[in-house]
């Protein structure tokens, strides 16, 4: 099967249009057509719909996002719900109950939503504007790596190493974010460097 | 994976060793049912406690933590005994028959060249006899002793089926059994399948671990078949996909290492990477390196790399250790030697081993920076949390910044799966509050340090000054850009080597796959194996045709796999040497007497000779080694070892403890305890509720699995009156938990030379953040020690004890 009759399509067809039209052909009376004319559409028919894959483990299951709203038109979109897509091959539309939990993933009331800043020995966090939190690291960046930066080692072979800081990266991130992250961390020279790939 | 999650419907046999894939990857698993179901195919379980995957299981084996080894050289034992061997599989495909210089050897758990001081192997007599002109030694009627075959048969001897049963504690018939039913997969129609993941990986051996199945299935000829493989069941979403782009602290994109400072220059670098083929004829894919590197160097740098300075070379940072892995890194933290840390989506205080020591660390940094979608522990590790979390606010000095990014739902780019498909997503959801996409926090942390370069000058400048970054809104490059540059593009017109008058790409345009790089400078790829992944046909990851014509599994046209779009690795060897499929019945390729053809993209050159050229084309052998060489650490065979902290000693040399050359730091070897004061094995887990230390801030998940256990035996909780749900403290020498007691059937003791050893499963899900109940982790007990060649923490066998404990609240 191809795919260019997406799920969202489908719906709309198997919802108020083919209610109208398919039960009509069929033989059905103009009463049962009236009655599936009033019959209401599927609520997600109103809805956005994106492909997306699972963001947890490796299976990678398809899935399918509804939003109120839709960001490819320059809108604000709301989650509304996640399911498993049928069309992929892995998973065939099921998810697990990881998988179908998403969506309070994407909602949770622990999501980190504004920049902060812990001072030194403090015990809570001020909020921090991304403008300020910019300039501090690049500052402490700077700072640090025009200290600690090794150009030659002691037989005088140039090794340009950075070993007074370390970055971890994300192995739920895209291959996109993974690539941009490694050109600016080599590009400073940084040795302690890692993904999830061993825990 | 070797293979595809799809791909597993075609086997005759499952073994699940090291994993448990019905609750870490359970839509995966599916495909095990499948094949249950509609082939007929068994599913064997070995592992130490019975669970959701054992529970489906045809047949289940418990097994000492840490005794994997022992087990596998035992199957490979029976197979030799008893002629299970796929034998012109192992002839033509393995390195069998070829000779083993004299001086190697094997005694009293060692190979030859140990040097205890160094805690390293002189490996210079692992390897084979040469031939004058460069090529190896061969002995095709296998007679020769030093033969890697008999080598092998030798090596394998001691471990007899009442050796595996003392050492490993699982039952002698339930063994044999097993091994009969993988036996009898050595028939060309029949075929077997390895699923394995972090329970093999997290071992102070555990490279060895599967290259002990890896061995087995090469011996059984289960290796490029449909159903066949050697599959690693990543963990995260996109490990694959970071490891591929070289987020590792010793490697490049694309599989390459970072240079030593032993490499002094671009040449020296590449004299050791000539990948001269050892048997003529072969194909020896690394020969390829340097195009693959200059791409990559062009892609760094720009214009700025050129021949004359080594394409960049010099920017590139050099190793004076291994690497800078995260164990040692936070070594370095705890002695004050590290002041800046970013975890851009990572939580080290929860999946790192010894809490206390890794809590001591972050203490000492200056600057702590998380960038994630949620508050992590690690972000809040100077907050009290009480028991969970005892620290005082006011003597931790470090700076710390939290700054939200974006997660799967507002993001757009690929994911890597486990079966190497790049799968491209779609944002359908506008961030919460102020959570930006990590491509703009990356881009606008180092565009500002650029600029302060720019501005101030300082040390070594020019890596950041000369970095490539040619994207439309520098602050926010955009997926499809930088998918693009990864895929690689030609910078000059690619004319055809054998017609030059052919043009092969066009200046400016997307390179259609690796094979056209070049190593003058002409093809910039920030990762040469997803050339081919965004093309001028268009971004092939985001391919969405399901049809597959063999009926096989390989969904060619849905999305892209790397390399090439292969989806079976080594899928020359599922045929014969005449390129005819080992079973008519499971054609995936075919050779048709011009050229390669079938339902997968043949890992071989289309045209290349089906006797003449053999399936391994990355070694430079054409063939798989059963005999690794040089190339691990810890020997060229698989030894039995035991963990660090074991109740057993090591059988072959009672003086060794843990692997003999695996890396551990002065302080962590005296926090190491011993089973006269931690006499029973912990083991970490997995739930099928609960996704690492983020589901526990859903709500639903957090109702799934509310509360942090630890699971033991009826036995071990009437020996240490610990009652069903009752509350227990756990401690190992570096630390302690408190947690509920699931008193079940599902761990049972294990018989190890006639003494009872107990296992205390503990699952890792839980932390001081988020929606579920305040818990601990198994981090707060494990050793600081990791795997011998690529340091993965020990996290599945160590030492602990547990007692009952007042319930929470309750005065003690």
């Amino acid at each position: 099967m191809n795919i260019d009759l997406s799920r969202r399509s489908f719906l709309k067809l198997a919802g108020a249009g083919a209610a109208a039209t398919t039960i009509g052909a069929l033989g059905f009376g103009a009463a049962e057509a009236a009655t599936a004319a009033h019959v209401r559409a599927f609520k997600l028919t109103s809805m956005t719909e994106t492909r997306n894959v699972c963001t947890y483990c490796s299976v990678a299951c398809g899935i399918l996002m509804y939003s109120k709203g839709d960001l490819a038109a320059g809108e604000k979109a709301e989650l509304i719900h996640i399911e498993g897509d049928a069309d992929h091959p892995t998973n065939r539309g099921t998810l697990c109950p990881k998988g179908a939990a998403l969506k309070d993933f994407v909602k949770s009331e622990t999501r980190a939503t504004k920049p902060r800043h812990r001072a030194p020995g403090a015990d809570t966090w001020q909020d921090i504007s991304w403008e300020d939190a910019f300039d501090k690291i690049a500052r402490a960046i700077k700072d640090d790596r025009d200290q600690n930066f090794i150009e030659k080692n002691a037989a005088g072979v140039t090794v340009n190493r950075w070993l007074t800081m370390g970055f971890l990266a994300a192995s739920g991130g895209t291959n996109e974010t993974g690539w941009l992250t490694y050109k600016a961390v080599r590009s400073l020279g940084v040795l302690g460097f890692d993904n999830q790939a061993r825990v | 994976m070797t293979n595809a999650w799809t791909d597993i419907k075609n086997t005759d046999l499952v073994i699940v060793m090291g994993g448990n894939a019905a609750e870490a990857h359970p839509c995966g698993f599916k495909w095990v049912t499948e094949a249950k179901h509609h082939r007929g195919a068994r599913l064997i379980v070995v592992d130490p406690r019975f669970n959701r995957t054992a529970s489906v299981a045809d047949v289940y084996a418990p097994i000492r933590p840490g005794s994997d080894i022992a087990f596998l050289m035992g199957v490979i034992r029976y197979c030799i005994e008893n002629d299970k061997v796929q034998w012109d599989y192992v002839k033509n495909y393995t390195n069998a028959t070829y000779l083993v210089n004299d001086a190697f050897g094997w005694a009293e758990g060692l190979f030859t060249g140990y040097d205890e001081a160094k805690r390293d192997y002189d490996r210079t007599s692992w390897e084979y006899q040469m031939n004058e002109d460069g090529t190896v030694k061969t002995d095709p009627t296998l007679t020769d002793p030093r033969c890697v075959w008999n080598l092998l048969k030798e090596q394998v001897a001691t471990y007899t089926p009442e050796f595996v049963e003392n050492l490993c504690g699982t039952p002698r018939e339930r063994y044999l059994k097993i091994c009969e039913m993988i036996g009898a997969t050595s028939a060309r129609d029949k075929v077997m399948t390895s699923l394995y993941a972090l329970g093999w990986t997290q071992h102070s051996k555990g490279a060895q671990n599967i290259r002990g199945m890896a061995m087995l299935q090469l011996i059984l000829g289960n290796v490029g078949l449909p159903g066949g493989g050697v599959n690693a069941l990543r963990g995260h979403a996109n490990i694959q996909g970071l490891t591929d782009i070289g987020l590792l602290s010793h490697t490049l994109p694309g599989y390459m290492n970072l240079p030593t400072e032993k490499e002094i220059d671009y040449t020296t670098y590449m004299s050791t990477r000539g990948n001269k083929p050892l048997i003529p004829d072969q194909t020896s894919y690394w020969q390829n390196t340097p195009k693959f590197m200059v791409s990559f160097l062009k892609a760094m740098w720009g214009d700025a790399a050129t021949r004359e300075n080594d394409w960049g070379f010099d920017w590139l940072p050099k190793l004076d250790v291994a690497y800078y892995d995260i164990l040692r890194m936070f070594d370095m933290m705890s002695r004050g030697e590290v002041n800046l840390y970013f975890c851009q989506g990572f939580n080290p205080l929860l999946s790192f081993p010894n809490r206390a020591k890794l809590t001591q660390a972050l203490s000492k940094l200056k600057l702590l920076v998380t960038i994630d979608p949620l508050q992590t522990e690690t972000g809040h590790f100077w907050e009290d949390h009480g028991i969970y979390n005892e620290v005082e606010p006011s003597k931790i000095m470090t700076e710390v910044l939290e700054l939200p990014s974006t997660c799967f739902a507002e993001d757009e780019g690929a994911t890597v799966n486990s079966g190497r498909w790049l799968q491209w997503h779609w944002p359908g959801a506008t961030p919460p509050g102020d959570a930006k996409h990590d491509t703009w926090i990356m881009a606008n942390i180092f565009l500002r340090v650029r600029e302060l370069y720019r501005k101030e000058g300082g040390v070594c400048p020019e890596p950041i000054l000369n970095l490539a970054w040619d994207y439309e809104d520098p602050y926010e490059p955009e997926a499809a850009e930088l998918a693009k540059e990864m895929n690689g593009r030609a910078l000059q017109t690619l004319y055809d080597p054998k017609d030059p008058a052919k043009v092969l790409v066009e200046a400016g345009k997307l390179l259609p796959n690796f094979g056209v790089m070049r190593d003058d400078g002409s093809t910039m790829s920030g990762c040469w194996i997803y050339a081919g992944s965004w093309t001028e046909e268009g971004n092939m990851m985001a391919r969405r045709d399901n049809s597959d014509p063999g009926d096989i599994g390989t969904f060619l046209n849905w999305t892209f796999a790397w390399p090439a779009n292969r989806r079976i690795l080594y899928n020359r060897a599922s045929c014969d040497l005449q390129g005819k499929p080992w079973d008519e019945a499971r054609k995936l390729i075919e050779w048709n007497g011009e050229r390669w053809q079938g339902f997968d993209v043949p890992d071989i050159a289309v045209t290349a000779k089906p006797e003449t050229v053999m399936p391994f084309i990355m070694t430079a052998e054409g063939t798989a080694r059963l005999f690794s060489r040089k190339l691990l650490r810890d020997g060229p065979f698989p030894t039995h070892m035991e963990p660090f902290e074991s109740p057993v000693e090591n059988p072959f040399n009672a003086k060794l403890r843990g692997n003999p050359v695996a890396r551990i730091f002065p302080d962590d070897l005296a926090q190491l305890g011993t089973s006269a004061d931690y006499p029973f094995v912990g083991t970490s887990y997995r739930l099928t509720e609960h996704f690492h230390y983020w589901t526990k801030h859903n709500r639903v998940n957090a109702v799934l699995q509310p509360e942090f256990f630890v699971e033991i035996s009826e036995e071990l909780a009437a020996e240490r009156g610990i009652t069903k749900g009752g509350r227990v403290r756990v401690w190992s020498a570096r630390g302690e938990i408190w947690a509920k007691a699931v008193v079940t059937k599902r761990i049972r003791p294990l018989i190890c030379n006639g003494k009872p050893v107990h296992v205390v499963g503990i699952p890792l899900h839980w932390g001081f953040m988020g929606a579920a109940r305040k818990g601990f982790g198994p981090n707060s007990l494990t050793p600081f020690v990791g795997d011998a060649n690529i340091d993965t923490p020990e996290f599945k066998a160590f030492l602990v004890n547990i007692e009952p404990a007042a319930e929470e609240g309750a005065s003690a």
